[in-house]
C-alpha cells in the first residue's frame, strides 16, 4: 500500500515561509480552493492556510537553538479525524493514503478539527467547510505535468530542499531512506495516530578539516602542473606547451 | 476549547427534555404497579409536549453550530464510526417515540400501548445520553473529557434537571406526584453534584500527555514559541481557546457549583409543592447547567494549543 508523505528536515529549514505562500497560491486556485482571507489589508488580517511555519527557541540564552517548524496535515495512518466525521466528508484515500475533505459533503461541524491533536485543519470562513493539506493531490498525479513537477507546491518551492516527498511505505524511496538514515520521527507519538509525515531532527553540523587542506603538501592531481617549455623556434600551443 | 452556545444549549436542553421524559415514564410505571395514584392524562400529554419542545429547541440550537446547516441531513451517514452521526439519528428517533407516547396518552390508547412506547422511548433516551456524551468522551487527547464520568454526568445532570421540571409539571397538572418527583429530583441532583465534583477532582490532577517536546519532537525541557506563523489569528486561535480570564473561568465554576444543586435543593426543600418555587428551582438549576456546560468546554485543553502559544 502506498502512503505518500512529506519528510521535513528541520536541520535545513530556514523559516522563509516560501512553502506557506506557494501552498496558498497553488491551493487557493486548485481543487482545495478558494482559501479565503478576511481583512487581508486591514486590522487583524486572517485567512485559511493549509501550511504554517512556526518558530521555537530551544534552550536558554545564550545556549539556544532556533527551530523553524513547518506544520501541515500529517496524513496520519490512523487518522483520528476520519472516523468522527458524521457525513463521511473526511476520508483517507486507500490508494495513496492522502487524507482529504469532500467539500460537497462537509457540513462544517468542526468535529474533525476537535479530533485532530495537531491543529492542522482550518474551517474556511467563507466556504464554511473544513480545509486541510491535500498534498496537492490535484498536481502530484497530473500526467500532463512534467515528471519533476508532480510534487506538492511546498516541496517545489523550498529553497533549501528541506521538504522531501514520496512513499514512506516503499523502503527504496528517498523519504524512507531519509527517515531511516537521519533519525526521522513523528509528532506526538503518544496518541497512536501514526503520522505519515516525518521530521528530521536538528543535527550537529561538523566541518572536518584535513591537514592537507590547510597546507598544500603537493599537487596530487598535477592539474596545474607546468607544461614543458617549447624549444626555441617551436610554436607555443595551448594544452601542449606553456608560454 | 471555545464554548459554543449552540452546543451548550443543545446539550442542556435535550438533557432536561430527556430527564423529563424519564420522569414521566417512571411515574407511569410506578402508577401502573399500583404504588402511586395514577396522574391524569394532562400530566403525560403536557409533559410529552414539553419534552418535544425542549428537544426541538436543542435541535434548532445545534443547527447554529454548523457551517452548512442545509446539509445537516448528511450527518446520518457514518453511524458505524461517529458518535455525532449516531446522535443525529437517535435524537429524531427519540423525538418520534416521545411524539407517539404523547399521542397514545392523548387518545387514551390504553396503558399497554403507552407503557410499551415509553419503554422504547426510554431505550432511545438512554442511547441519546450515551451518544451525546461520547461525542466528547471519545476524544482521547482531550483528557478532561476522556473519562466515564463524562457520560455519567451528562446522564445525571440531564436527569436531575428533568426531574425538577417534572416536579413543576406535576405541581400544575398532577399535585399527587409532586412530592415524590421533588424527592427524586433532590436525590438525582445530589448524585449529579457528586459526579461533577468527582470530574473536577480528576481533572485538577491531570497531567497533559503532550508537551512542546512531543509536539515538535525536540527532546529538551526548555522550549518556547517565538512565532506561530501569523499575527492576525486563525481558526486554530479562535476555536480552541476560550479567550477569557482565569477569573471568569473560576466564576463559571463557582456559579455552577452553587446553582446545579445547592440553590435549587434549598428552593425545592421549601417549595411545599407550589408551582412558583419549583419554577424558580428549575430556572436556577438550568442556569447552573449552562454555566456547567460552559465550564466543561472551557476547561478542556486541546493539545493543538501547544502550537499557538506566542504570536510573534
Amino acid at each position: 500500500m502506498t502512503q505518500l508523505a512529506l519528510v521535513i528536515d528541520l536541520n535545513v529549514c530556514v523559516g522563509c515561509h516560501a512553502c506557506v505562500t506557494s501552498c496558498k497560491e497553488w491551493n487557493t486556485a486548485g481543487s482545495a480552493g478558494p482559501l479565503t482571507d478576511q481583512n487581508p489589508y486591514a486590522k487583524d488580517p486572517t485567512g485559511t492556510f493549509l501550511n504554517r511555519v512556526q518558530t521555537f527557541e530551544v534552550g536558554e540564552y545564550p545556549d539556544t537553538q532556533t527551530v523553524h517548524f513547518p506544520k501541515s496535515c500529517l496524513h496520519c495512518e490512523e487518522p483520528p479525524c476520519v472516523p468522527v466525521c458524521p457525513t463521511g466528508a473526511s476520508y483517507k484515500r486507500p490508494e495513496d493514503g492522502i487524507v482529504l475533505v469532500d467539500y460537497e459533503k462537509c457540513i462544517g461541524c468542526k468535529y474533525c478539527a476537535w479530533a485532530c491533536p495537531y491543529g492542522v485543519r482550518e474551517l474556511d470562513q467563507q466556504q464554511k467547510v473544513m480545509t486541510k493539506c491535500t498534498l496537492c493531490v490535484d498536481r502530484i498525479h497530473d500526467v500532463s505535468l512534467p515528471e519533476r513537477d508532480r510534487k506538492p507546491a511546498c516541496v517545489l518551492a523550498c529553497p533549501t530542499h528541506a521538504r522531501l516527498f514520496g512513499d514512506i511505505h516503499d523502503p527504496a524511496s528517498e523519504v524512507s531512506a531519509a527517515i531511516r538514515e537521519n533519525g526521522g520521527y513523528a509528532l506526538m507519538p503518544e496518541w497512536g495516530t501514526h503520522p505519515a509525515n516525518h521530521y528530521l531532527p536538528r543535527r550537529k553540523t561538523q566541518f572536518r578539516i584535513h591537514p592537507d587542506e590547510l597546507k598544500r603538501v603537493d599537487n596530487p592531481l598535477k592539474v596545474d602542473g607546468k607544461l614543458p617549455k617549447p624549444a626555441p623556434g617551436e610554436p607555443a600551443l595551448d594544452d601542449v606547451t606553456t608560454w | 476549547m471555545r464554548p459554543a452556545w449552540s452546543v451548550i444549549l443543545l446539550t442542556t436542553l435535550i438533557g432536561a427534555g430527556q430527564g423529563l421524559f424519564l420522569a414521566l415514564y417512571a411515574i407511569e410505571v410506578i402508577a401502573a404497579a399500583g404504588v402511586l395514584a395514577a396522574p391524569g392524562r394532562m400530566f403525560y400529554v403536557a409533559g410529552a409536549v414539553l419534552v418535544l419542545a425542549l428537544l426541538a429547541a436543542g435541535l434548532l440550537a445545534s443547527f447554529f453550530h454548523l457551517g452548512r446547516p442545509e446539509r445537516a441531513w448528511r450527518s446520518a451517514a457514518k453511524w458505524r464510526t461517529s458518535w455525532l452521526s449516531r446522535e443525529a439519528i437517535v435524537l429524531p428517533a427519540f423525538m418520534g417515540a416521545v411524539f407517539v407516547y404523547g399521542v397514545a396518552h392523548h387518545l387514551q390508547a390504553g396503558e399497554r400501548i403507552s407503557l410499551w412506547m415509553g419503554a422504547a422511548g426510554t431505550v432511545l433516551c438512554l442511547a441519546l445520553f450515551v451518544c451525546t456524551a461520547m461525542i466528547y468522551a471519545c476524544l482521547k487527547f482531550l483528557q478532561e473529557w476522556h473519562t466515564t464520568l463524562t457520560p455519567l454526568n451528562y446522564f445525571l445532570l440531564g436527569t436531575a434537571s428533568g426531574f425538577t421540571l417534572a416536579a413543576l409539571l406535576a405541581a400544575l397538572t398532577a399535585p399527587g406526584a409532586t412530592k415524590d418527583l421533588a424527592i427524586a429530583a433532590l436525590a438525582l441532583g445530589a448524585l449529579a453534584y457528586l459526579g461533577r465534583l468527582a470530574a473536577l477532582r480528576r481533572n485538577a490532577r491531570l497531567r497533559p500527555r503532550s508537551t512542546l517536546a512531543t509536539a515538535i519532537g525536540v527532546k529538551h525541557p526548555r522550549i518556547t514559541q517565538k512565532a506561530q506563523g501569523f499575527m492576525g489569528g486563525s481558526f486554530n486561535t479562535r476555536e480552541f481557546f476560550h479567550g477569557r480570564t482565569r477569573e471568569t473561568v473560576r466564576f463559571a465554576r463557582g456559579t455552577f457549583l452553587a446553582l446545579i444543586f445547592p440553590a435549587p435543593a434549598l428552593v425545592l426543600g421549601f417549595s411545599g409543592g407550589n408551582a412558583f418555587p419549583l419554577a424558580v428551582a428549575f430556572a436556577l438549576q438550568y442556569a447552573g447547567l449552562l454555566a456547567e456546560r460552559w465550564y466543561f468546554f472551557a476547561e478542556a485543553n486541546h493539545p493543538q494549543n501547544l502550537y499557538y502559544q506566542a504570536i510573534s
